[in-house]
């Protein structure tokens, strides 16, 4: 890091919807020569929005209403559309989320590549090979002549970066460059970031969801809360005494396979754009929030150093994050509530018949938290979906309470359906959205339990107080539910019918990491109180280390290895497992 | 929190309420709504105020419009006032029936395909393509052969011609329906397919559908009108606006209203289902 | 007829073969599976005109007709044969591009070929296509690209407005009040299109202004709201937007990034207006009395000839079909993604 004037140098940045209502309220940023710089926020946080704002872009029914980027001491807003374009990729440029998505599909690469090279140099093949060398991407012509369906999902985000780097811009902007890149496969963009650092001084503005990636990678960090910057300083300080109580509860909600412990989620949910309260918006949700708080918005202000500052009057009252308080993982002796024994599973598809499941066999127990890991194409949700009932597998057996469990839903008896329930990946398509959460919530009781419809409803507002909502959503539709409430309606679905082993698939991947650590902390204590058994399927090494008893972890369709959640996650031996071990992201690496 | 609130009853939305959140509020929207009122008011209620019998010979020819014909006489010297008025129900009734019908079947059929996967689909997927392979006028004239002329033959005709673009809609709404987490855990409930079907799918279908249904009865006129203009469907002296444009073709210079009256009323008809299913498509969002 | 022109649902997308030829696979596969359904529809439409109530010979000799001169007739036309036996003659004929004689010809004593019947007609309905389709297809491609990139200004409005209400009337309604403006009122037109037998209606293009504004009027308006909406997509999707931030020129966007992933949608609009004229072709024909194969079809089902309905039915079956598969392969061509195998 060096002293000069920085190369990016952003103040009192402003962007509102057209009705006035501000997304991002006065952001201040400045990035050095050679620096990384993370831009953390959960979903509605502005991040993205700023990203994009550096590069004098507004999305669609947004716009820049205020402050000044300047970019190698250039002013990027209030340019001319011409001028705008000029100086995008050239001063700086940027790498876009989802590069499948991002790269024109009627384009081969080297193509998509020379269109923007085009604009600094006269396009040689050669310089264009190069550029998709010098991202580890093969420099031949064959490569080049591939269509972006061709390539891998890290080799297309390698290509976007390409992109980036062509007018060698001194500032590159990557917005989520690594989401819904497998684990190993966002290991190695990451590691070309970094060696884009080190040999050609790169200066990026890197903006994630996900502070454990970030705090990989960057040498500071800003955090986002509400659009506004809660707390910036160098990843190591905020990481070690986070003093905006948000920070502080972000690093208490992140599961880390490094350090498995007890999540201590955030009370509530991050406003929507609409909804931002007077004052602080943070307010709501903070356990230290004054009086003050709610009416007056608090001024970024300056701890110990100049280089960390923080959005909070009170800071200073702010204790350190409390991590590691490590779960008590009691060994759970119960008999097995359900035995799962050479199951296979295939799909038939037009190619033919693909297995992705093979010889499975595991227990679990009652009152136990399996984890069945793996990445995507794994089979870990067939093996799932064959538990309940929704695939037809090919071979195995599966006993529910030591009585065989029938494959065909249609064979299985009421008990047996009720004795087994799943929790679907994706909350906004898992509740029926023309009708109300209470209906939604008593048709299991009606079905499964026998429960009259009367009494079926009666039970829905204790279901929701299970599950930590007030009773009065009943009456809602799902539309009306954030991405969180909206999940544990779902597990409070799964609930009625009173399970003895609960199957969730995935439940938390789409949700914000603080809503995550408080759906994690809610099944654990459903697990404790109910003493239902749980299955949870998931590609996240850190939500595995927070919940579950015992891993198992898949390879392409068969068990490379089990065991107990710590001595896996510790000392792994099948190298697969040490591979994701190795390339899962951690907030202990540093 | 008491314990009543924790008991759930359903509410339920009063209709007014109901029936003017789904008013249009976009500027063609609300013509569309007008037309559609005006025409239908037109067709359904004309026939019951009729100055003269529309089948009754009251003058020469094609005589221009005077006090006591205001739209002037038909190619018989017909009253055509008399005719527009009672012309428009059959158009409203059969293309009416038509679309009904093909909906019956091919919701039926479109669901169970869509939702059930069996090994029906593919064959149903086929009959279908079949049957949009055909130019759908030149297969409504096939069968106007087939069954002989009338417009029996031609309402069925106009059914099985909507039918295959029905059941590939509702499939394929269905079909992605089916993949829903809630319809998923439905099945897993072990509920019934008429169950799921009625309380799962349905529903979120609704209004894909519904829209699509305004469609088909908008086409479903101009197939009718269309056949009728040819001669093809109901017969002379029937009064029917396609049939009435069809016949006062000769009298376009003597009485143009003979022809232009029942012309621009089918016009209005489907211009305001087109504008009204512009309008509720657009606000879906 | 404008709700012809709404697509209904996607043709079944061409599969992932990863071979070396993709798109001669595909193509064989898709004239095969054209020629089953070509025959499927043979039988349908000789059951159609065949077994259900009314013969043809009869028909054509009225009720008055002594039952020998019925006879006679029937044998001639060989409608006393097994109705398997006639349809293979038929198909046979179809196969060998003999579209079979004339129930009216029979009627007259004589024998007249269905082909030398249309072959005229044809040609002048494929002039009066041709003269829709040219202008449509550039119409509808200029303003739907332009009203695309102008979204919400007053062209796009404008265009959206004057296009409207034509497409949303029956066709011979439109051009029943293109009649009273051009020939009652203005006097400057023919109310018939009548073109000679053997001449080209180029010889007399007044008499192809009524029929072909009317056309147009109905196909425009949607042609173009489609092309515009496929344009939209493609301008406002993930490349177009990535490609801006790049510094991309506009220019090179709007061209390389937005036109060139819109281009299958525009192809498929183009062959539901082809398709969609076969059916536009009977009314309009039959309304300005223009000596086509629509107006030859109607008259022919008037008549009860149904053996020339058979064979004119069929010749359109066919070009519907052909439309349908040219467009799909034509589609495989223009998008890389498929021409390589990769799945849409």
């Amino acid at each position: 890091m060096t002293d000069e004037t920085p190369l990016l140098e952003v103040s009192g940045l402003r962007i509102a919807l057209a009705s006035g209502t501000p997304i991002v309220d006065g952001v201040d940023l400045t990035l050095a020569r050679g620096e990384i710089l993370g831009i953390v926020g959960e979903s509605g946080s502005g991040k993205t929005t700023t990203a994009l704002a550096l590069l004098g872009h507004a999305q669609r029914g947004a716009e820049i209403t205020g402050g000044s980027v300047r970019v190698a001491g250039r002013e990027v807003l209030g340019l001319s559309r011409a001028e705008r374009r000029e100086i995008r990729g050239k001063l700086i440029s940027y790498v876009p989320q989802d590069a499948g998505q991002a790269l024109n599909p009627s384009l081969r690469i080297a193509d998509s590549v020379t269109d923007v090279l085009r604009r600094h140099r006269e396009p040689a093949p050669a310089a264009v090979l190069g550029l998709l060398g010098s991202v580890d991407l093969p420099a031949t012509t064959e490569f080049g002549r591939r269509l972006p369906h061709q390539l891998s999902g890290g080799q297309q985000q390698r290509v976007t970066i390409a992109i980036s780097l062509a007018c060698e811009p001194p500032v590159i902007v990557m917005d989520e460059p690594t989401t819904g890149l497998d684990v190993l496969t966002q290991q190695s963009v990451l590691d070309e970031i970094r060696r884009l650092r080190a040999e050609r001084g790169a200066s990026l503005v890197y903006v994630s969801h996900d502070l454990a990636v970030v705090s990989q990678i960057a040498d500071r960090v800003a955090v986002m809360y509400a659009g506004r910057i809660v707390e910036e300083g160098p990843i190591a300080t905020l990481m070690e005494r986070p003093r905006h109580p948000y920070t502080r509860g972000l690093l208490q909600s992140i599961p880390d396979h490094r350090r498995p412990a007890r999540l201590l989620p955030m009370a509530g949910s991050a406003p929507g754009v609409e909804e931002r309260p007077d004052g602080c918006a943070f307010a709501p949700r903070c356990p230290q929030a004054a009086d003050d708080c709610r009416t007056t918005p608090p001024v970024l202000e300056s701890v110990d150093f100049e280089r960390h500052q923080v959005r909070c009057p009170h800071w200073e009252l702010t204790p350190p994050a409390t991590l590691g308080i490590p779960r008590d993982r009691t060994e759970v002796t119960a008999g097995p509530a359900l035995q799962v024994r050479g199951l296979r599973a295939s799909h038939k598809g037009r190619g033919g018949t693909v297995v992705v499941a093979e010889d499975i066999s595991f227990d679990v127990r009652r009152g136990e938290c399996l984890a069945l890991v793996g990445e995507s194409g794994s089979g870990k949700t067939t093996i799932a979906r064959c538990l309940v009932g929704l695939h037809l597998p090919d071979g195995g057996s599966v006993r529910l309470r030591d009585a065989p469990l029938p494959a065909r839903i249609r064979k299985r008896s009421a008990a047996q359906r009720r004795g087994i329930q799943y929790v679907f990946q994706n909350p906004y398509q898992s509740l029926n959205p023309r009708r109300r959460i209470g209906e939604d919530l008593a048709r299991p009781g009606h079905v499964l339990r026998g429960l009259s419809v009367a009494e079926a409803r009666a039970e829905v507002g204790s279901l929701l107080e299970r599950v930590q909502l007030s009773p009065r959503l009943a009456d809602r539709y799902p539309s009306q539910l954030s991405g969180g409430e909206r999940q544990r309606v779902a597990i409070a679905r799964a609930l009625a019918a009173r399970p003895d082993v609960l199957v969730c698939d995935e439940v938390t991947s789409a949700l914000d990491v603080s809503v995550q650590a408080a759906i994690l902390e809610a099944l654990a204590e459903l697990r404790d109180d109910l003493g239902v058994a749980l299955l949870f399927i998931t590609h996240d090494l850190g939500v595995v280390s927070g919940v579950a008893d015992r891993v198992l972890v898949l390879e392409g369709g068969r068990i490379c290895e089990t065991g107990p959640t710590d001595s896996v996650l510790r000392t792994p031996e099948h190298p697969y497992t040490q591979r994701l071990v190795a390339a899962a992201p951690t907030l202990a690496a540093r | 929190m008491s314990a009543l609130l924790k008991t759930y009853s359903p509410r339920r939305v009063p209709f007014g309420a109901a029936l003017r959140r789904r008013t249009p509020k976009t500027l063609s929207g609300r013509i569309g709504l007008a037309l559609l009122v005006l025409t239908l008011t037109v067709a359904l209620l004309g026939p019951l105020c009729t100055p003269y019998s529309p089948d009754r010979t009251v003058g020469i020819p094609f005589a221009g419009p005077t006090a006591g014909h205001p739209l002037g006489l038909d190619f018989l010297g017909r009253d055509v006032l008399s005719r527009v008025l009672s012309g428009g129900l059959s158009v409203v009734l059969y293309a009416g029936v038509a679309t009904l019908a093909a909906y019956a079947v091919g919701l039926t059929v479109g669901l169970l395909a869509g939702y059930s996967r069996s090994w029906l689909e593919p064959l149903l997927m086929r009959l279908t393509d079949v049957l949009l392979a055909f130019p759908a006028l030149v297969f409504l004239l096939l069968l106007a052969t087939a069954f002989g002329r009338g417009i029996t033959g031609v309402v069925i005709a106009t059914a099985l011609i909507q039918l295959p673009p029905i059941v590939r809609i509702v499939r394929s709404a269905a079909l992605e329906q089916s993949l829903r987490g809630y319809v998923e855990a439905a099945v897993a409930r072990g509920e019934g397919t008429l169950s799921v079907l009625r309380r799962e799918i349905l529903p979120n279908i609704a209004r894909p559908v519904a829209a699509d249904a305004g469609l088909r009865f908008s086409w479903s006129v101009l197939l009718i009108a269309g056949v009728n203009f040819l001669g093809l469907g109901l017969q002379p002296p029937a009064a029917d606006w396609g049939l009435m444009v069809s016949e006062n073709r000769g009298g376009i210079a003597l009485n143009p209203s003979s022809m232009l009256v029942a012309a621009a009323l089918l016009g209005a008809l489907t211009l305001a289902i087109n504008l009204l299913g512009d309008a509720l498509a657009g606000g879906t969002e | 007829m404008t709700a012809t022109l709404v697509p209904t649902a996607a043709p079944t997308s061409p599969s992932s073969f990863g071979s070396r030829h993709p798109l001669a696979r595909v193509a064989l596969r898709r004239i095969a599976g054209g020629i089953l359904t070509l025959f499927v529809l043979s039988v349908l439409v000789f059951l159609a005109t065949s077994v259900l109530p009314g013969d043809a010979a009869s028909a054509i000799l009225g009720k008055q007709a002594t039952p020998d001169a019925v006879a006679e007739l029937r044998h001639a036309m060989g409608l006393d044969r097994p109705l398997v036996v006639q349809y293979g003659k038929w198909l046979a004929g179809l196969l060998h591009g003999d579209l079979g004689n004339t129930a009216a010809g029979y009627a007259a004593g004589g024998r007249s070929g269905v082909w030398d019947q249309i072959s005229g007609k044809l040609g002048n309905s494929l002039v009066l296509a041709a003269t829709v389709f040219v202008p449509v297809l550039l119409l509808s491609l200029v303003l739907g690209v332009l009203t695309a990139l102008r979204a919400g200004r007053w062209l796009d409005h404008l265009v959206t407005t004057v296009t409207l209400v034509p497409a949303a009337l029956p066709e011979f309604v439109l051009g029943t009040v293109l009649l009273a403006v051009f020939f009652t009122w203005l006097d400057i037109l023919p109310p018939v299109s009548f073109v000679a037998p053997g001449a080209s209606p180029f010889a007399t293009p007044e008499t192809l202004v009524l029929p072909v504004l009317t056309l147009v009027g109905v196909t425009v308006g949607p042609a173009t709201r489609m092309i515009r909406a496929g344009m939209q997509e493609a301008l406002l999707s993930d490349p177009v937007a990535v490609a801006r931030l790049n510094g991309i020129s506009e220019a090179r966007v709007v061209r390389r990034y937005a036109l060139r992933n819109a281009l299958a949608p525009s192809i498929q609009v183009f062959a539901l207006i082809a398709q969609y004229l076969v059916g536009g072709l009977l009314i309009v024909e039959d309304l300005f009395g223009y000596p086509g194969i629509g107006k030859e079809l109607v008259d022919a089902v008037t008549v009860h000839d149904n053996l020339e309905v058979q064979s004119v039915t069929m010749l359109l079956a066919t070009f519907y079909v052909a439309v349908t598969i040219a467009a799909d392969l034509l589609v495989m061509a223009v998008v890389p993604k498929l021409r390589t195998g990769g799945t849409s």
